[in-house]
């Protein structure tokens, strides 16, 4: 799979990262032989194989229906970029 | 004085205990060595002030039957810590300050540990040389201009260097391991659910685990009991007593069975390298061992797997770094789209960017099966793999690395001989084992080189047993000069 | 649209179309606790304060499932008449969002904890299946607010992580009546079962809407689009009606139908497409590695089942095989379980038949117009038990009974008092009425010889002279009885 710099434009919009051009370039030749790399796997018949879905063998564990979380705005709202004692503020979202 | 600190944690513990020194004594020793070493990188953030008022408690009130009693540690810079700065190497965390502590850290502080600081990393533990830190690549104290492996690089490089006496990692692809190996030092990756993973910054979430990094392998059992226990806080934790493994730790292996598998002997491998894992096979060998040829069929296809999965996990779990509720937020850009695309593209450095491009790529509509669910496939082989093999050997004996370390900036513009460094470590990862990496000798340059034993799922005992007695027959001696004080 | 025959179909320029719509209903589960947190789930909080470091994705962070969120899901299932998959996984949905704090919603996708099932609708045409095609289990995503301030958007967390049933139909649906129905046929399903309040103002219940057209003999099923996120059943069928005739007309125009995600716009009441969307619809989802797969035992699942309510189905029934209520009298006294629940306890104490006519007539009528809930009629079940009764054995006449019915909304006593101190008994002593009618008889002697003589409509005015002497109390059967017999002597 040869990686062009469309694709790059493609993934990293989906990825939420800018690109500028110049490192789409270098990008796209990167993940083009790391793509070439990892489809070695190719090579395995894998048609009877399950995928794995956990490396545990044990069932997921669940938790009683209790509240003992909550109540720590200040402690959220803290570290946030855009400082407001209720709540997050992100710039505007055009619906 | 200053002997003291070259000490394992071991006998610096019953120092503590004897009452030779006090933790106060202790942890300044650390501080000045830390002072005089800014030039290996090691140390992100110090916690000097901290780590000198908890030792003064410690030793007002000194509580010797802890396991780590009084002890400064530091710890690699992704482990969240209550009121100090961590990370994860990234411009994206710079100044985070997290209001919690992660379990293990809590684990270690609850045994009398100290925190002494935080420790430098690859961004996002992507990496293989601790150059992708944001904060700056570190050096390894066994040679000026050599990496010190990653991404637990701060961690190997301080802990050789002695400016702490023991710390912990984390391994996703063998970044405790092959730190381990580049600087002479012992790294364990405990099975996959044995130390509990909340609080720490995630990479990958199905192959990261901490574990310890020590001196010696007395050491590495002592920091893995502080660390493992369940935890409820993780789905993903095991639910299992605890155990001691510094006390049941013993050198008795006779009648053992050791596997070699042959797809180790990887091209192109170095003979010193070859020659060093014959140099295993034969001291345990001489302590009673049973050395069996193995087969690990889908070895080579490991890396390429882990290269789906681990991205395609990191690109999910490192999209909270958005700039909205923590971390670096982009002044640019007018509207949300524009803030998130500058935030991730200004935030997070190449490498990250790389991986979470990969991931997002290998997820993506019309690539999964192709990609992501082969990868899954695969992976199900080489766990088989393992599987299939433990009903004959006890444990598995390779080398850690395929090479010792190199010089700084050497592969960082070729990502695939970067990433071909986890080439021995990473099956173990995808299969969820414990793994122990454990000096066994210099190179020709008198760069350390490691052996690595990987074990049953949940037998870290028997791994450190034969790691414990492969270390007292190895003479390893570990020749650093302290050339850059 | 006519009331026994199905037909909505929409007449576009060229052709005739049915409509085709199917429905993901999100259902907020009744629970304390968040799906994968410890934070609280109350409607109406002050923003952020039910938000944990795991709601808001903190690094580190990690999702603990909560047991009584996958119980509720099993309920649901089993109260849809689905199949309850043994073996479930939670994937990650993977997207940006201010709202959404870990870039990803974790969700179920290719394995569902319910699998297929169905819910029967009462259509005046007769009664009709739709198909479910399953439920999963989902986080609910925070709340964007756009208009408290020009250049910003603020983020309250408060909603996010909270349990949702997703709950996917097939596309059986053909009419916005048809909607109607079965969005509250889910609704009362759920509220039966206590899985879900079903609250559409704190939107406890919204759908996404699919809908499509295809011309009357086309087997095919045409291009659909999605219309997300509407909260009230008002609004679903205006924009199906919107969308379908929008649909309709591109069609018979020749134009091509795209495939794409819209939004209602209830100030316009049209759908346009939602333009943040366009680009988000590769998800990449892949199973969460922070959870392990969900293995739900049989035994579980048998013991959930032995402990569920009677559903509406099944209730409606038995109102009509044990109680003798018509279908109509029984549907709609099973379409709120507070209703069924008033009703049965009446029921128990009365004359089944007669409580469920009075039910329906004066006591909705009342709560009708003070806009009231049955749960809090000014009258209990109890008192209302104890009007059927008298109404039943005669002790006073419907008349009467509406009398005291009005007494029983405004004061909330007991009837048999306000009957007793209002001295509203009826007559029904025989002697006594037959006094008074003679007395009458005797005033009238004009009108009885007109009687007599073939002027049978008197026997009216005979009546209600009785009724006017005895204050409306004299027992009208016997009055009648009485009355002829005299007449005629």
């Amino acid at each position: 799979m040869s990686i062009d710099k469309d694709k790059i434009k493609h993934i990293s919009k989906l990825a939420r990262i800018s690109i500028d051009s110049k490192k789409s370039d270098l990008l796209a030749k990167d993940l083009t032989s790391i793509f070439k790399f990892i489809e070695q796997l190719n090579e395995l018949n894998t048609d009877k194989v399950e995928p794995l879905s956990s490396i545990l063998n044990t069932p997921l564990r669940s938790r009683e229906d209790k509240i003992d979380d909550g109540k720590i705005r200040e402690k959220i709202l803290k570290n946030s970029p855009k400082n407001n004692e209720e709540f997050f503020v992100v710039p505007k979202v055009i619906e | 004085m200053s002997e003291i600190i070259k000490k394992d944690l071991s006998e610096i513990i019953e120092l503590i205990k004897k009452k030779e020194i006090k933790s106060e004594e202790l942890t300044n020793l650390y501080i000045d060595k830390v002072n005089k070493s800014k030039k290996l990188n090691s140390y992100i953030t110090t916690c000097f002030e901290n780590a000198i008022q908890k030792a003064k408690e410690f030793d007002k009130k000194p509580n010797i039957n802890s396991l780590l009693p009084g002890i400064p540690l530091a710890v690699k810079d992704l482990f969240c810590t209550d009121g100090f700065k961590t990370t994860a190497g990234s411009k994206m965390l710079k100044n985070f300050i997290p209001k919690y502590e992660s379990t293990i850290t809590e684990n270690l502080w609850k045994e009398g540990a100290i925190l002494l600081g935080k420790l430098n990393c690859d961004e996002y533990a992507m990496g293989s040389s601790n150059e992708t830190s944001y904060f700056g690549n570190v050096i390894n104290p066994i040679a000026e201009n050599t990496v010190p492996g990653g991404s637990s690089g701060g961690s190997a490089s301080a802990l050789a260097a002695n400016l702490t006496p023991a710390t912990i990692g984390t391994d996703t692809g063998g970044s405790i391991r092959q730190p381990a190996s580049f600087t002479g030092t012992v790294g364990l990756k405990p099975t996959y659910g044995l130390c509990s993973r909340w609080g720490i910054v995630a990479f990958a979430s199905s192959l990261d685990q901490a574990g310890p990094m020590t001196k010696s392998v007395k050491d590495c059992s002592i920091m893995l009991e502080a660390m493992a226990g369940f935890d409820k806080k993780d789905s993903t934790s095991i639910e299992k007593k605890k155990e001691n493994y510094s006390k049941n730790l013993k050198t008795d292996i006779k009648g053992l069975k050791i596997g070699i598998p042959k797809e180790y002997r990887v091209e192109n491998m170095p003979k010193e390298i070859d020659e060093l894992w014959n140099k295993g096979k034969n001291i345990l060998k001489e302590l009673g061992a049973d050395i069996i040829d193995i087969s690990l069929p889908h070895t080579k296809y490991a890396l390429p797997t882990y290269y789906i999965v681990a991205p395609a996990e990191a690109s999910s779990n490192l999209a909270r770094y958005d700039g909205v509720k923590y971390g670096y937020r982009s002044s640019k850009g007018n509207d949300l789209i524009e803030m998130y695309e500058n935030t991730r593209s200004e935030g997070f450095g190449d490498e990250v960017k790389r991986r979470i491009l990969i991931g997002t790529y290998v997820l993506s509509s019309g690539y999964y099966d192709a990609y992501y669910l082969k990868a899954q496939k695969v992976r199900q082989l080489i766990k088989k793999d393992f599987d299939e093999n433990f009903g004959k050997v006890d444990a598995i004996l390779t080398p850690s690395t395929p090479s010792s370390a190199f010089k700084i900036g050497e592969k960082t513009n070729d990502p695939i001989s970067m990433y071909l460094n986890d080439i021995f470590t990473v099956p173990v990862n995808l299969a969820g084992l414990p793994a122990i990496s454990v000096p066994a000798g210099l190179d020709k340059k008198g760069y350390p080189l490691g052996l690595q034993l990987i074990g049953k799922t949940l037998d870290e005992q028997n791994i450190l047993n034969v790691a414990y007695a492969f270390e007292k027959n190895c003479n390893f001696k570990n020749e650093i000069k302290n050339w850059w004080l | 649209m006519s009331k026994d025959k199905f037909d909505y179909y929409i007449e576009g320029k060229k052709n005739k179309y049915e409509v085709i719509i199917g429905l993901e209903v999100h259902a907020q589960v009744s629970s304390n606790s968040k799906l994968f947190s410890g934070s609280a789930t109350k409607f109406g909080a002050e923003p952020n304060s039910q938000v944990s470091l795991i709601d808001s994705a903190f690094p580190g962070m990690l999702p603990v499932i909560n047991k009584e969120c996958i119980n509720q899901a099993i309920r649901t299932g089993l109260g849809l008449n689905a199949k309850i998959n043994n073996n479930s996984v939670f994937d990650r949905k993977n997207y940006f969002y201010a709202d959404l704090p870990q870039g990803y919603q974790i969700s179920q996708y290719k394995n569902p904890i319910v699998g297929e099932g169905k819910v029967l609708l009462d259509m005046p045409y007769g009664s009709k299946e739709i198909g479910i095609e399953r439920l999963h289990l989902e986080q609910d995503a925070g709340k964007s607010i756009h208009d408290m301030d020009p250049t910003n958007t603020y983020v309250d967390l408060n909603r996010s992580g909270i349990a949702l049933m997703e709950i996917v139909s097939k596309p059986d649906l053909r009419s916005p009546d048809e909607v109607n129905v079965y969005i509250k046929k889910l609704r009362t399903i759920m509220r039966y079962l206590g899985t879900c309040d079903g609250n559409m103002q704190e939107g406890s219940l919204r759908a996404d809407v699919n809908v499509s057209v295809r011309k009357i003999g086309d087997k095919k099923l045409g291009t659909r689009c999605e219309i997300k996120n509407v909260n009230s059943i008002k609004f679903m069928q205006m924009a199906i009606e919107y969308e379908s005739n929008r649909q309709v007309e591109m069609l018979d125009d020749g134009k091509k139908i795209d495939q794409e995600t819209r939004l209602f716009d209830t100030k316009k009441n049209e759908t346009r497409s939602m333009r943040s969307k366009e680009d988000a619809h590769d998800y990449r989802y892949f199973p969460d590695p922070d959870l392990l797969p969900l293995k739900i035992e049989q035994k579980l699942i048998d013991e959930l089942k032995k402990t569920l309510p009677e559903l509406p189905d099944n209730k409606k029934e038995r109102f009509i095989n044990d109680y003798g209520l018509n279908s109509y009298e029984a549907n709609v006294l099973v379409s709120e379980k507070d209703i069924s629940d008033y009703y049965e306890e009446v029921a128990k104490l009365s004359d089944k038949k007669l409580a469920a006519t009075w039910m329906m007539g004066d006591l909705f009528a009342m709560l009708n117009d003070k806009g009231l809930n049955i749960s809090n009629s000014p009258i209990s079940a109890k008192n209302f038990a104890e009007l059927v009764r008298s109404i039943k054995s005669g002790e006073i006449s419907g008349r009467i009974a509406k009398e005291v019915f009005e007494i029983m909304v405004e004061s909330g006593e007991n009837p048999k008092k306000i009957i007793e101190s209002k001295g509203m008994k009826q007559q029904s002593d025989p002697k006594e009425l037959e006094k008074i009618i003679n007395e009458i008889l005797t005033k009238n002697k004009d009108k009885v010889d007109q009687y007599k003589s073939g002027k049978e409509k008197l026997f009216g005015f005979f009546v209600g002279q009785v009724m006017k002497q005895s204050g409306g109390k004299a027992n009208p059967q016997l009055t009648n009885e009485i009355l002829k017999k005299l007449l005629k002597g």
